[in-house]
């Protein structure tokens, strides 16, 4: 299996340097669509699947990457320095935001978050001087990296792509790290994690942040995708449908954000053919899932692969000798 | 003065209904641990059901409410207790939010495609008639809408203690292990829950309906409200979601007129934040040990 | 050898090239989920309606012509997407969208490609942007407004107005356009009341109006909030005028404030109520067709399938660019087009104007009570 690793690896790779050549705008456009939205996901699965907390505000961080950027670009700067600074204020905001609610109590972050999202959109709207208001914002420049326009849809794919590795590999390497690993003692057993000298409120609180900076990124890269932004595109329902992206691919499971973007974004497409009533089939198939798998559609996957498969035959004689 | 008058009576006319979806909300929340994501949705669909009986089957108004109130008990009731809360409880709370949020989902698509994108209008259950007392304009809609809902929230708390059954349901709320071993039937406690739920669900839609014209999306705004209100009373305690749906009533009238009418949605959150940083068991909670 | 072979491979590309340009379609892309789902199905089922019977009268250029649709989920990243969808489909002509966020994105992308946009949005930023390829179907509220502040200064006197309006970038626009006009005319502005997005509560909006002093109250909500708002206005017996554009005194307003609209007012572009035979008779096909009966954006939809085969065919080809710079300073008579329903002509940004009603609510009916001239 660690063998089989690396080259699954780049594979994969080649696969999405591959994925949009010879495609139409649409499906380029489309597939930008899922990377963004693949970032914002991964950061919610560390706040969701990793530190078990439930954040109803990661597009309310992706509108403070989207805003940020946006607003910054409009007056000149470079997207580079704008995506550093959206992300790293979503980060602060995610830390100002996390260090009351989980001082109090274990499920409050969820209530807290949910609060902020409807709060920030309010600000969003109602502060038009800067924000512009329920109008929007429109008319970002894509961004240019050394002389090479990203204007067209396939060169701001390979932008995206090149933001999307980056933020894979940091998420791979947050969750390898000791610090990552600490995680999985967390969730496998809180109270002997605690005994064993881990902060778990801190750890919490870290994970919730740096999962927000994801959400920022996401936003940085929205900006420019759409070229226009307004606050209805940050509204709760989007932290709902992005929850619904990481649990529905698999939370808790690195591959699981990326599907769970992939299928929200491109169901409505399959569904194309039942025309109004792809909402219907979709939160239908939702439910369902959820009954046979609460572990996502990852989860899905590795039960009837499990099946499938070859079992070793249990050993009898130490059968045996629990009986005994 | 009149103005104030006038606030108070119009904010809690609208806390008392969303004290009846809240209420709802913190049954469901103490007997199965269910956050039901599609509460405002509960509260949209019973009105759905009434204009079925009306316009289709031809029935008049009264006989079309019990009939949805029928509709609602079955599906909202037991069809959502079996086939969506029951299989999923031993997987913990998120897995059934998502699945409530896909619900809620399905039910405001449902109703679009198969009754209309458009407000339908809803025929009152009290006469329009307007009293003028000390310069406020009282409608009698208001105050038929508020003892009504008084009159359901009291008689759940009188059935909830002075009951055999409320006071099992109350156990098996509490302490289901030992509820069990003392002999109640927890699993008919639930549904009895999930029962009375749907019941105040449809209390609350035919109430509502009349003022905010019946559509698909109305779930959206109702869900969040009833949710903040159980979440500012105290999630673990009947008393205390139907005072926070009438204090957000009250606030979201008196925010709208005396602070900013921009940010009058704003003013609940804020208190809710307050709320949890500095009372996390809510205005009249009990604080609880149990974390999720 | 070599010429016959070429002239056959011309014949040929001639052949498989002909029906290519022959199959015509048109993207459809509206609202047809998410909060713009109302708006969107209606100007949707317009759209397909016109080009059903654009079809059943010989269609464009003698070619049928094929309608895709699609689901912007009143979402603009989405709306983005399928424009890019419409167009990689082949599409030589945008209908839709009604919010002016969506427009706003597919306006940027359909002008890259070249291709003429019809857009339900009345929002004034739309046709202020400079974009040769976007049109209006229906006039937008900076120039409906002006001439409702007119009437209200002339002929009903009135010096102090206070503002009841959605704050949502369908109420912004013409919260504004209102704003703006009435500074010029020199109403004072007394009370201005935003109130959210479906808001169900209206008891506190009207009560700070009534406190306020105004001779009269411009109203700007979408129609369910009209009826909502209107409702409690009678309640708290708000007996000011009440004057709206568009919305207040549509026909939905009426069936669900019921006894509430009398008294209600306002300025009309499009009516289904308006006493204009061809009008009255699309919507009496449209409700027995959908079954329902149509809004103005249904109305709008429905003149964009037959603008666009009028204006093809003086083109005489699919094309685009050439048929942006026809719409241009552009003028359709109903008594030759009869599917435009009335007059109606494009100036140089896409701007469109087009003769008006002021109209009022008795009885649960609608009653013009002036017809105002396209300015």
């Amino acid at each position: 299996m660690t063998r089989l690793q690396p080259v699954l690896f780049v594979l994969g790779i080649a696969a999405l340097v591959l994925a949009p050549i010879g495609q139409g705008n649409y499906i380029v456009y489309t597939l930008c669509s899922w990377l963004l939205f693949s970032i914002a996901a991964m950061g919610l699965n560390l706040t969701l699947g990793y530190a078990g907390q439930v954040s109803l505000a990661q597009a309310a961080f992706m509108g403070i990457g989207a805003y940020i950027t946006s607003l910054l670009t409009l007056a000149g700067i470079h997207w580079g320095l704008a995506a550093i600074l959206s992300i790293a204020a979503s980060f602060a905001v995610g830390l100002m935001l996390g260090y009351p609610a989980l001082r109090v109590q274990h499920h409050f972050l969820a209530f807290v978050t949910l609060a902020f999202n409807t709060l920030l959109f309010l600000v969003l709207r109602n502060e038009e001087e800067i924000t512009g208001g329920s109008f929007g914002l429109s008319g970002m420049e894509r961004p240019s990296f050394f002389g090479v326009s990203t204007d067209t849809n396939m060169a701001f794919y390979y932008f995206s792509l090149v933001c999307f590795l980056i933020a894979a590999f940091a998420m791979w390497w947050i969750l390898r790290s000791p610090w990552g690993r600490a995680f999985k003692a967390l969730r496998e057993n809180p109270i002997r994690a605690e005994s064993l000298g881990l902060k778990i409120r801190r750890q919490t609180l870290l994970a919730f942040a740096i999962g927000s900076a994801f959400g920022g990124l996401a936003g940085a890269l929205q900006a420019p995708l759409v070229q226009f932004i307004e606050p209805g595109s940050f509204a709760l329902i989007h932290s709902l449908k992005l929850l619904l992206m990481v649990v529905v691919g698999g939370s808790g499971f690195f591959f699981g954000p990326m599907l769970g973007a992939a299928v929200v974004i491109l169901l409505p497409e399959v569904l194309r053919f039942t025309e109004g009533y792809y909402l219907i089939i979709y939160s239908v198939l939702v439910i369902v899932l959820m009954v046979y798998s609460p572990s996502g559609l990852i989860g899905l996957g590795r039960r009837i692969a499990e099946k499938l498969k070859p079992r070793h035959e249990a050993r009898r004689d130490l059968q045996q000798g629990v009986q005994l | 003065m009149a103005e104030l008058i006038q606030i108070l009576i119009s904010g809690l006319a609208a806390g008392s209904i969303y004290a009846l979806a809240a209420v709802g909300f913190t049954l469901l929340w103490q007997a199965s641990q269910t956050i039901n994501f599609a509460q405002g949705e509960f509260v949209m669909l019973p009105a759905f059901f009434v204009l079925v009986g009306m316009t289709v089957f031809g029935l008049p108004l009264w006989p079309s409410v019990f009939l949805a109130l029928a509709l609602s008990l079955v599906i909202l009731g037991v069809a959502f207790k079996r086939l969506i809360v029951e299989p999923m409880l031993p997987h913990g709370t998120l897995p059934l939010v998502i699945a409530t949020i896909a619900l809620g989902l399905l039910m405001k698509e449902s109703v679009k495609e198969f009754y209309g994108a458009t407000a339908q209008p809803f025929p009152a259950i009290f006469p329009q008639t307007v009293y003028h007392v000390a310069g406020a304009s009282v409608s009698l809609q208001d105050i038929g809408n508020l003892i009504v809902s008084m009159l359901a929230i009291g008689g759940l708390q009188l059935f909830l203690n002075r009951t055999r059954t409320g006071r099992c349901m109350q156990a098996s709320a509490q302490n289901p292990a030992v509820a069990e071993i003392l002999g109640v039937n927890v699993k008919r406690m639930v549904l009895y829950t999930f029962l009375i739920n749907a019941a105040l669900a449809t209390i609350a839609s035919v109430l509502i309906s009349p003022i905010y014209l019946a559509k698909f999306s109305n779930g959206e705004t109702l869900g969040l409200v009833a949710f903040i209100a159980a979440i500012v009373g105290g999630f673990n305690q009947i008393r205390g979601a139907l005072v926070g749906g009438l204090l957000i009533g009250v606030i979201d009238n008196v925010s709208a007129v005396y602070i900013s009418a921009e940010y009058r949605s704003a003013m609940p959150l804020i208190l809710l934040i307050a709320i949890i940083l500095l009372r996390p068991q809510g205005l009249l909670g009990t604080p609880e040990g149990r974390t999720v | 050898m070599i010429r016959k072979l070429l002239s056959t491979a011309a014949i040929f590309v001639a052949c498989t090239a002909a029906p290519a340009l022959a199959e015509l379609k048109i993207g459809s892309i509206v609202e047809l989920s998410g909060p713009g789902a109302a708006a969107g199905t209606n100007f949707r089922d317009g759209v397909k309606m016109g080009f059903e019977e654009v079809n059943a009268a010989g269609g464009i250029l003698k070619e049928p012509v094929t309608v895709l649709e699609y689901d912007s989920q009143t979402d603009p990243q989405v709306s983005r997407a399928m424009v890019q969808k419409a167009i990689d489909d082949g599409i030589y002509a945008i209908t839709g969208t009604v919010f002016s966020s969506s427009t706003v994105v597919n306006m940027m992308v359909a002008k890259q490609y070249g291709i003429p946009q019809f857009t339900g949005s009345e929002a004034p930023s739309i046709t202020a942007k400079g974009n040769p390829y976007i049109f209006r179907t229906a006039f937008g509220s900076q120039k409906g407004v002006p001439k409702l502040v007119k009437y209200m200064v002339e002929k009903m006197g009135v010096k102090k107005v206070g503002v009841a309006w959605a704050n949502t970038e369908f109420g912004k626009g013409g919260h504004q356009a209102f704003i703006d006009e009435a500074k010029k005319a020199g109403l004072e502005i007394v009370v201005d009341v935003p109130s959210e997005q479906a808001q169900a509560d209206f008891s506190a909006d009207v009560l700070k109006l009534k406190n306020s002093g105004a001779e009269a109250f411009f109203v700007y909500y979408t129609e369910e909030e009209s009826a909502r708002f209107l409702r409690e206005a009678r309640k708290q017996g708000l007996d000011k005028p009440l004057v709206g554009e568009t919305t207040l005194t549509g026909h939905k307003v009426i069936e669900l404030a019921g006894d509430a609209a009398n008294g209600a007012m306002g300025h009309v572009g499009l009516t289904p109520d308006a006493d204009i035979p061809a009008l009255k008779e699309m919507v009496e096909r449209f409700k027995t067709k959908f079954k329902y009966t149509p809004d103005h954006n249904a109305i709008k939809g429905y003149t964009a399938a037959w603008t666009l085969k009028y204006v093809t065919e003086m083109v005489g080809s699919p094309d685009g660019k050439a048929i942006a710079e026809k719409l241009h300073g552009l003028t359709l008579k109903a008594s030759e087009y009869p599917g435009v329903l009335m007059d109606v002509s494009w100036d140089e940004t896409g701007e469109m104007s087009r003769e008006s009603f002021f109209v009022k609510v008795e009885n649960g009916k609608q009653v013009v009570d002036a017809i105002l001239p396209p300015n």
